[in-house]
């Protein structure tokens, strides 16, 4: 294998993978075929290594699982490069705040406290990530919404039903909806969402419905349209970053009131 | 040494102080259950009795004739005496002719008296003991077969999750499992079956992350897997749950057709699924003296503690369910093995020394029920995409677990929280588990925490701040005078959750029992 030419670090869009040297492209994979384990098991590994762009293949672990299953451990160097330049993710589109900057935005813009009511939906228990943004413990360092003093937060735990969370959010004039969704069997976080923003559009004329957010380790940051909410927050999402977005859609401006959407 | 309990050398006099308190606590719980009864109780009586099948639209008929009753008569006499009296009149000759007759709405029933009372009363208890022997034969059948086919060759015993949604896909799944190595399926439910108030019927194929359980499912795996502890000369346990709206009715599904654990906690309905506490306790009740009589071990629900809370700071909130779940599981008539009492490794392992405070908890848990099997719930809550740094946690969670002697143990993924396990994930789990058994599975006879050391330490906080938690709930008032742990559970004594006495779900299926109040069931199942 010929020496790659080098670039001096930090210039160049165009990256590998790194196992243990600069330009190395190693990766390890591992997967499971349904065959019983052999030699020609192994090479069968090897192959769909080498259509993965693989080349060359280290089939390292061949083990025999269930009847007619082999798990592979596969290490091997890939000649895909990544280009830096066509990377696309959702970069936070609103400026991060400060909780004091946040609730002097809310009081300025509404003239009242910004109500959030949030909870898990479905059957899922998991409450840890609403909690991590609600409650005043917070998560990584920072305070939860109900730190916030111009907030009013409802956080109604788990496995709130949908008609009770519409109920509540009307009860409590929300002007933001949050939902939190960690179990992610057969898509129940989407299908749920799907489910809670379709009943949130019939409940509520376009103009007065609360924003809606979804929030959860397993959401695309990109779904949000698809799902009918406004936003999408996926893991490592911090209390401020989800205050700054309220304030940017709700309280940015001196007449902000509900969204219109 | 004669006043200290367990390998942690607890102080007796403090276990005894933890306990008592533990039945202050649950004692006037216990009358308010004996004070009420539920739709489902009765429906769960009517199942006893030999009603099954669904109309047309899917409603089991012992539904639709408990609502027939109720709205003749009200729930507060049970709908025993009612419906036998309608039998007697000869208003049908059996008791599905009368459910399709009286949804029909060509019954009327009312409440005997006298004589009438007094052999309506005798004729539904016949009906009821017939079907609680089945529960016995079902009962004897088990252990014929453990006797025949042999046990599960060592604890803890290795309990797996199977969750498609379709009974006939889980059937292969779970047979699977099986011979990879679980001593124990539990096939998970649909999502939000807790909360119908009807159990669907027959065999189903759509469930949604997770399979209805229903009896003919309950009735098909349990064949599937009679046929593969032959073939693996073990007999392989499954589990299901009774809990949720239907607790009472899913705890006689599971005796009738012979399953051998089912989940089933005293308080978890009311804190997590927000049921109506005095619904919660009156089924539990039922649930659990019906488990009693089939020979079933009760699986409790405190590893949900720790998926909400710090498992630190609620460390003492675990111990104090484990006390009046025991509690309340003996008053029903559950005996020690029957106690599957719920503990989870739930500390974040970014916290100094968490693995001694998991061991300093586990420990607690063995020394204070050391005849209950315990089951032992792997980390969830600090799992990330990190699959390697989760295969490690449940390494370490499965180390914990030889060393404190865990009865059944729920197998831990390293894909917690990133996919449904595949079956790369299932056999690297049971790798992990087989690995730490075989190289460490007997280190707990060598294993003594330090005398006063840093484990002893950490478990003598835990136990007294449960008993401080429980001294807390048993002076707990509220302006309704109900039971203190009712208005405990209304203040948010547990987590965050407040939950009233007078709301939450199936409070309209509750009703206060009046002097002719007769449930057979009961009866049988208190007197026996």
């Amino acid at each position: 294998m010929a020496e790659q030419p080098r670039e001096p670090r930090g210039t160049s869009h165009l990256v590998r993978p790194y196992g243990d040297t600069t330009g190395d492209g190693m990766v390890q994979v591992s997967f499971t075929l349904p065959i019983p384990h052999s030699k020609a098991a192994e090479g069968a590994a090897a192959q769909l290594a080498h259509k993965m762009g693989i080349e060359p293949a280290m089939v390292v672990h061949a083990k025999p699982m269930g009847e007619g299953f082999t798990f592979f451990v596969v290490y091997g160097r890939v000649n895909h490069l990544v280009d830096l330049s066509q990377v696309e993710v959702v970069e936070r589109d609103y400026p991060l705040l400060t909780p004091k900057e946040v609730n002097a935005a809310v009081r300025r813009s509404l003239r009242r406290r910004l109500v959030v009511v949030g909870g898990c939906i479905g059957t899922d228990a998991h409450t840890v990530g609403i909690d991590a943004i609600l409650n005043i413990k917070g998560f990584a360092g920072e305070k939860g919404l109900e730190y916030y003093r111009e907030l009013k937060v409802v956080n109604l735990g788990a496995q709130v039903s949908v008609p009770d969370l519409v109920a509540r959010a009307q009860a409590e004039k929300a002007d933001a909806v949050l939902v939190s969704q960690v179990v992610t069997q057969r898509d129940a976080h989407l299908l749920n969402t799907r489910e809670m923003a379709a009943a949130f559009r019939e409940a509520y004329p376009a103009e007065r419905r609360p924003l809606l957010i979804v929030g959860g380790p397993r959401f695309d940051e990109t779904m949000a349209g698809e799902l009918g909410v406004d936003r999408v927050f996926s893991r490592g999402t911090t209390p401020a970053e989800v205050a700054s977005y309220l304030v940017h859609r709700l309280a940015s401006g001196p007449d902000a009131g509900r969204m219109a959407s | 040494m004669s006043k200290s309990v367990g390998r942690l050398e607890l102080d007796r006099d403090q276990v005894r102080q933890a306990r008592r308190l533990a039945r202050q606590v649950g004692k006037p719980i216990v009358k308010v259950a004996k004070q009420h009864t539920t739709v489902s109780v009765e429906r769960a009586t009517l199942r006893l009795a030999g009603l099954a099948g669904a109309d047309v639209d899917g409603i089991p008929w012992v539904n639709r004739l408990v609502d027939c009753v109720r709205g003749d008569v009200g729930l507060e006499h049970g709908v025993s005496l009612p419906v036998w009296d309608a039998l007697r009149r000869g208003e049908a000759a059996t008791l599905d002719e009368l459910a399709q007759k009286a949804a029909a709405g060509s019954v009327r029933f009312e409440m005997p008296e006298g004589r009438e009372a007094t052999r309506a009363r005798s004729e539904a208890r016949r009906a009821v003991h017939s079907g609680l022997k089945k529960v016995d034969a079902r009962r004897r059948e088990r252990e014929r077969m453990i006797a025949r086919v042999g046990d599960a060759p060592r604890k803890p015993w290795i309990y797996l999750i199977v969750a498609t949604g379709d009974i006939y896909e889980d059937i292969p799944q779970a047979q699977a499992a099986a011979r990879e190595g679980a001593d124990v399926i539990a096939v998970i439910r649909s999502t939000g079956q807790s909360l119908l108030d009807y159990v669907p019927e027959g065999a189903t194929r759509e469930g949604f992350a997770g399979t209805y359980a229903t009896q003919e499912n309950f009735r098909l795996m349990r064949a599937a897997l009679d046929e593969t502890s032959k073939e693996l000369g073990r007999y392989v346990r499954l589990t299901n749950y009774a809990s949720g709206l239907c607790m009472p009715e899913m705890a006689v599904m599971a005796g009738l057709e012979r399953l051998d654990m089912m989940l089933n906690d005293s308080m978890y309905g009311i804190l997590f699924r927000d049921i109506n506490p005095i619904r919660t306790f009156v089924d539990q009740r039922f649930s659990r003296q019906v488990h009693a009589r089939a020979g079933i071990i009760i699986n409790t629900g405190e590893d949900n503690y720790l998926t909400t809370a710090d498992a630190v700071e609620a460390a003492h909130t675990v111990t104090t369910s484990q006390l009046l779940n025991e509690y309340f599981a003996k008053e029903a008539g559950l005996e020690d093995w029957q106690l599957g009492l719920g503990h989870a490794f739930e500390i974040d392992p970014d916290v100094p020394d968490s693995f001694r405070l998991e061991l300093a908890h586990a420990m607690l848990a063995r020394d204070l029920f050391p005849d209950a099997p315990l089951k032992w719930m792997p980390p969830t809550r600090h799992m990330t995409g990190d699959v390697f740094r989760g295969y490690l946690l449940d390494g370490f969670f499965n180390l914990v677990g030889a060393l404190t002697g865990q009865g059944i143990l729920l197998v831990g993924m390293m894909t917690e929280a990133v996919v449904t396990p595949w079956i790369s994930d299932r056999d690297l789990a049971l790798q992990n588990v087989r690995y730490v058994m075989n190289a460490a599975g007997n280190l707990h006879e060598d294993f003594r925490p330090a005398k006063d050391g840093f484990i002893e330490r950490r478990a003598r906080q835990v136990l007294t701040e449960t008993i401080e938690l429980l001294e807390d709930i048993a002076l707990d008032t509220d302006d309704a005078g109900h039971a203190p742990l009712l208005a405990a559970i209304a203040d948010g004594t547990f987590g965050l959750m407040k939950r009233p006495a007078d709301a939450g779900k199936g409070l309209d299926g509750v009703a206060r029992t009046s002097s002719a109040y007769y449930n057979p069931a009961t009866e049988i199942l208190e007197g026996d």
